[in-house]
């Protein structure tokens, strides 16, 4: 199954919601899926409509930048960093 | 006693400020919402609501129904769905008849019947004039224009106001379906495509008779007789022309505050001297209020939602500013204290007054 690494600011927002945790999934997009169905409301955390990544989410699997509809596999690492922004 | 509960929206977060009817004493809690910019939070029948914006994770609507103890966030519906437009945050919040509106940014009035657990798009004022243009990228300035401005009537759900940031205020009759624009007798130093709209309405407000309108534009500050039809201006006496809050007095018709700021890049006020102005004859003459606040060296500004009445019987005055301090008046504006000193940059304040 994928491993899946949340950024901190999401599990305040969904009672339950791990900072890391595994799960069946072919493509980002599926992973997002997932989530939000077991924590509904999630997919709008990350996503815009469109549906694309919020500008300042960045997802990378196995090191490498992705995007909603990148492949992924029961080996890759997921990571939903929050951009480095703010003051 | 009542409790009396100033909600103050800041850059991070919602605290809640309290006090009981004297307003002498106050406490604060907060911060709430994780710490999410809240641009304006409310009170509505036991519950509170701060329509707030991640830059991480978008716009949505926290509420609490045990006075900020617990809170809960969500969006599901704020959203546009199609088409070009982009939700960015939700700027205003309004309560009334059993509902909740909310203003949108790009420019959109949402309403919620089930304190603010979904939300339905009413209008994006499809065909106004203007409309276009507002939404037209190369025609905006830094940033989007939004709709930061609902004025919900009292008696009939189906009517409310809102203002188009930059192109001024709309009035429907019919619950969003169809719409008038209401500039009638206002200024703009600027060159208009069409006289109907151009005009950058800061804050609009309700006189209690539940008829008269007031409000705080760019250019001066305005009455209207006639539920906003046609616009006198009543800036003379002001130190400046300029400023973004204002609050009506909750009993009196003929009562209207506001925070003059200097224009231009500072949009402070004036001289360093803290103040709030009165008017208590609809705008024929005005008065500086300020015992109590600093009277040098206080160079504060105040946003558009960031003055606000209590309503008790001797009207307690509020605002907030984008400095962190939150000052209260429990007599009309007469003396002033600061309630909160050190807070986030405060964007809203709005008073819940509670048994």
């Amino acid at each position: 199954m994928a491993d899946i690494h949340l950024p901190p600011t999401l599990p305040p927002l969904f009672p339950g919601l791990p900072r890391q945790l595994e799960l069946e999934a072919a493509t980002v997009d599926e992973a997002i899926e997932s989530l939000d169905e077991r924590w509904p409301g999630l997919r709008d955390r990350l996503c815009e409509p469109g549906p694309a990544l919020r500008p300042h989410i960045n997802v990378f699997a196995d090191q490498e930048r992705a995007a909603l509809d990148s492949a992924i596999t029961t080996t890759s690492r997921v990571d939903v960093i929050a951009a480095i922004s703010g003051g | 006693m009542p409790r009396v509960i100033v909600l103050a929206g800041t850059r991070k977060g919602c605290f809640l400020l309290e006090s009981d009817g004297d307003r002498r004493d106050w406490s604060v809690r907060g911060p709430f919402c994780e710490n999410w910019p809240v641009y304006h939070a409310i009170h509505d029948d036991g519950m509170l609501y701060a329509a707030a914006a991640s830059e991480w994770h978008g716009a949505g609507v926290w509420r609490s129904g045990d006075f900020g103890e617990t809170w809960e966030l969500s969006s599901e519906g704020l959203k546009y769905e199609n088409g070009d437009l982009k939700l960015s945050k939700i700027s205003g919040l309004r309560a009334g008849h059993g509902r909740l509106l909310a203003g949108a940014e790009a420019a959109g009035v949402f309403e919620s019947r089930d304190g603010a657990r979904t939300w339905t798009l009413l209008s994006t004022l499809d065909g106004l004039p203007g409309r276009d243009d507002w939404n037209d990228p190369s025609k905006q300035p830094p940033g989007h224009l939004g709709m930061p401005g609902l004025l919900a009537h009292p008696d009939d759900p189906d009517r409310f106001w809102v203002v188009v940031q930059g192109y001024g205020i709309f009035e429907t009759t019919d619950a969003g379906d169809t719409w008038t624009p209401r500039n009638r007798g206002l200024r703009a130093d600027w060159p208009l495509d069409d006289p109907e709209v151009g005009y950058c309405v800061h804050k609009l407000v309700m006189a209690p008779d539940r008829e008269r309108l007031y409000q705080q534009n760019h250019c001066g500050v305005h009455r209207s007789d006639d539920a906003g039809q046609s616009w006198t201006e009543i800036t003379e006496g002001l130190p400046s022309d300029f400023g973004f809050a204002a609050v009506a007095h909750p009993h009196d018709r003929d009562g209207f505050y506001v925070i003059p700021l200097d224009a231009g890049h500072g949009r402070v006020m004036p001289d360093g001297h803290a103040a709030v102005w009165r008017t208590r004859d609809a705008g024929n003459s005005w008065q500086r209020l300020d015992r109590g606040l600093p009277h040098e060296g206080a160079h504060l500004g105040v946003l558009r939602e960031g003055l606000a009445t209590d309503g008790l019987d001797e009207p307690g005055i509020y605002f907030g500013t984008s400095t962190g301090q939150v000052f209260a008046s429990a007599d009309e504006g007469e003396t002033w204290s600061e309630i909160a000193g050190y807070l986030p940059g405060v964007a809203s304040v709005e008073v819940a007054v509670v048994g």
